[in-house]
């Protein structure tokens, strides 16, 4: 395995680099949440990303993607990590990408992937229905009925679930919370009657949905997999999911390392500058060293998604696990490194721990995964 | 077919015919290949491993045919190590030869001095040791004191050196020593002799693991002649600092040493599982995280050198060497806590012995403090 970006990796690495830094980062951020946004990202920006062929990067070209590696939709998503940068791309172009590749029929791919490839459809996954994600507590379900299924339940912590077009729900056809069997996923769009989203503000000035079901009508050619199976697919997405999102974190413990190491050269106090004392010299270099450490871990992760590794799940655990430790150590420190002036509104550095939290959460944290890798080891 | 999928495939037949069947075993440390003079292999076969191995010029893979390397490219040189991790293979040599003076010699030396010491180095035929910390000078290695005089045509030493790993098993030292004794980083230079010169002494030193891995080495009126200066005079902090650099990074792999049973595997036979975990809760997080952060140092020894055009992986070496002797020191933590009171016994093979031996990881090559020093100034530019 080559631990070393392609041409084509790079040129997208590069871009977003250029593109992010100019059309995103805090400022557009903090813009966003003073003007109550009502969907927490810029319009405009998806906008652009969509022209920049974006959302297509994962989709296979014969359904009108760009065909791209995972390891290049990577250096995206960490891009928009250092940049902070909200938009539909995680949740329909990662996730809901992977789960129809994973699971979709040759006329549900054939039907959808091409429009979210030209940016006119979005995905939100409405998965997860407890404070801490775990995708075997799954409660909603569904029932036949004549010509489909009738879904009831609720789901919350659903990224981008009040603007998506179409929702994957993921459902129990059989079986009780915590089993492994007996989940089936669904495509619903939004407006299906029924169906109730409410948005939650989170304190990454994003919004995420809480989902009512009631009494929905599905169709059958709306299940997406086969019945009953659906934690396989699920389970493929999700450790896709997770190591993209490792990328993000990745990007933002990079982002708080880089705005510190510069706030030690500037900040000057018994007249000389803080970063000539050694014990925040050695504070600097452990957090440079740890996330080299995660770099390393995360682009081999990517790669292995693309060489289509046997032990995806391992892989992304330990992933997400390293990521997570990471970015909290660094969110943490470069407040602590910066002060005072660390803790206030004003400033921008606070933004990247309010994003970090969240995104660590999202599907798993690292204990959650730690413990799942450990499982998965055979201890 | 590319060239390099040729070169894996006839690499891995010609270790298929070559590897004795006792060198794809996983190796314990006292089967370590070291080589030299008075070396004496412990089987036929660790012998005919190194000579098959030493004729390809393969124990020095990149080294040039014309000094008896192997002449590979890096990328060759990968593959080679890739087809020989397959097969479990043992390492045919370990060498501060072939890892630190070798290249040092290539890169700053003369002809003439690398025709003296290459063929021996690549072929294992002499050991060598580093003469670098004084008793006075060991964080702080530019303040070293051992005095070379003048005379003409050669030197005479006077001086200690100290921490002089396995002085007592040597055939030479390269040796730092003060040729100028005005200047403190420009009045050092960079000195090969042979460990049998007349004034040369060695004392080992017995650790709190028991074992004597190091030495003092007294130098009186030791004779060096000054064809065996690597270098200029004078200018030997430049390839100290380089020697350093892969010094650094050999440390780095420290603990990276296949073994039969992984340190996970160890406790669950010590501890047992209830309904698949381990039982010790804690010691299962913790067994779990050494293993994620391991990974991902060992990919990152790979990334490193992946990014590197050069031979040399720069200032990346001090993170190398921090994050890798920790690993290590997490690891014998992890088999004390695993085997308990069986590992703390005082026994030759005891595990105490190898925890406690890794005390010293941290602090040998540089200490972790010093390589923060060398990452926050070097590459934030912080100071």
């Amino acid at each position: 395995m080559q631990l070393i970006l392609n041409e084509e990796e790079q040129m997208v690495r590069e871009s977003a680099q250029s593109f992010l830094t100019d059309n995103a980062g805090p400022s557009l951020l903090r813009e966003i949440r003073d003007t109550n946004n009502p969907v927490g990202y810029s319009q405009n920006l998806w906008q652009q990303m969509i022209e920049l062929g974006w959302p297509s990067l994962l989709i296979p070209e014969q359904y009108g993607g760009l065909g791209f590696s995972h390891v290049a939709m990577g250096q995206l998503m960490e891009q928009t990590g250092n940049n902070l940068a909200n938009s539909p791309m995680f949740a329909t172009a990662v996730l809901g990408v992977s789960i129809l590749l994973e699971a979709g029929s040759e006329q549900q791919r054939a039907q959808w992937l091409p429009e979210i490839a030209m940016g006119n459809l979005t995905l939100a996954l409405a998965l997860d229905e407890t404070t801490r994600p775990d995708p075997l507590n799954i409660a909603a379900s569904v029932t036949k009925s004549t010509g489909g299924f009738i879904l009831n339940g609720g789901k919350s912590m659903v990224v981008d679930g009040q603007i998506a077009d179409q929702l994957i729900v993921s459902a129990r056809s059989a079986g009780r919370p915590g089993d492994s069997g007996g989940i089936s996923l669904f495509l619903i769009p939004r407006d299906t009657p029924g169906i109730e989203v409410s948005g939650t503000l989170m304190m990454d000035s994003r919004i995420t949905a809480n989902i009512q079901f009631s009494d929905v009508t599905v169709g059958k050619d709306q299940l997406i997999g086969t019945l009953d199976q659906g934690l396989v697919p699920l389970t493929a997405a999700l450790n896709i999911a997770n190591i993209h999102l490792s990328a993000e974190l990745l990007g933002i413990a990079s982002e708080c390392l880089q705005r510190t190491v510069r706030y030690l050269k500037e900040r000057k106090q018994f007249g000389v500058n803080i970063g000539s004392f050694q014990a925040l010299q050695h504070r600097a270099a452990t957090l440079w060293s740890d996330i080299e450490l995660c770099k390393s871990t995360v682009l081999a992760a990517l790669r292995s998604l693309d060489d289509s590794a046997e032990n995806a799940s391992v892989i992304a655990s330990a992933s997400k696990v390293k990521a997570c430790k990471v970015a909290q150590l660094a969110t943490n420190e470069s407040i602590q490194m910066h002060g005072g002036i660390g803790m206030t509104d004003e400033f921008d550095i606070g933004f990247f721990i309010k994003r970090a939290r969240i995104a660590q959460m999202l599907f798993g944290d690292h204990r959650y995964h730690l413990n799942r890798y450990a499982e998965l080891s055979g201890y | 077919m590319s060239d390099l999928m040729t070169f894996r495939e006839d690499t891995r037949r010609w270790l298929e015919e070559n590897c004795p069947a006792s060198m794809r075993t996983y190796m314990p440390e006292s089967e370590k290949c070291w080589g030299g003079r008075d070396y004496v292999f412990s089987s036929d076969d660790q012998k005919l491993w190194l000579t098959r191995m030493a004729d390809r010029g393969w124990t020095a893979p990149t080294f040039p045919k014309k000094y008896g390397g192997g002449g590979l490219s890096k990328d060759q040189a990968k593959v080679l190590k890739e087809e020989l991790a397959a097969i479990t293979a043992r390492a045919p040599l370990a060498s501060m030869g072939t890892e630190m003076i070798g290249p040092a010699i290539l890169e700053f030396g003369t002809e003439d001095l690398k025709q003296q010491h290459l063929p021996g180095i690549i072929r294992g035929e002499i050991r060598w040791c580093q003469g670098y910390s004084e008793p006075n000078a060991g964080s702080d290695l530019a303040g070293l004191q051992a005095n070379a005089e003048d005379r003409g045509d050669y030197f005479v030493i006077n001086g200690q050196k100290v921490w002089t790993s396995y002085a007592d098993k040597s055939d030479w030292m390269f040796c730092l020593v003060k040729t100028n004794t005005t200047a403190k980083h420009g009045g050092i230079s960079l000195v090969l002799f042979d460990m049998k010169s007349p004034g040369v002494t060695v004392r080992p030193i017995q650790l709190i693991s028991g074992r004597s891995p190091f030495c003092e080495t007294f130098l009186d009126n030791v004779r060096v002649d000054k064809d065996q200066v690597v270098g200029e005079i004078n200018n030997g902090w430049a390839i100290a600092k380089y020697l350093l650099t892969h010094e650094r990074e050999m440390l780095g792999r420290i603990g990276n040493v296949p073994a039969e049973k992984t340190v996970a595997q160890r406790a669950v036979e010590s501890i047992g599982t209830k309904d698949g975990h381990l039982k010790d809760s804690v010691l299962r997080a913790e067994l779990a995280e050494w293993e994620i952060d391991f990974q991902s140092h060992q990919l990152t020894i790979e990334r490193v050198r992946d990014e590197t055009a050069v031979a040399s992986v720069g200032n990346s070496s001090a993170m190398l060497k921090l994050y890798g002797t920790q690993l290590n020191q997490r690891r014998r933590e992890l088999l004390i806590a695993s085997e308990g009171f069986d590992a703390m016994s005082w026994s030759q093979d005891s595990e105490a012995r190898l925890w406690l031996r890794s005390k010293g990881n941290t602090i040998e090559g540089g200490t972790s403090e010093v390589q923060l020093n060398i990452i926050a100034k070097r590459i934030l530019g912080l100071g």
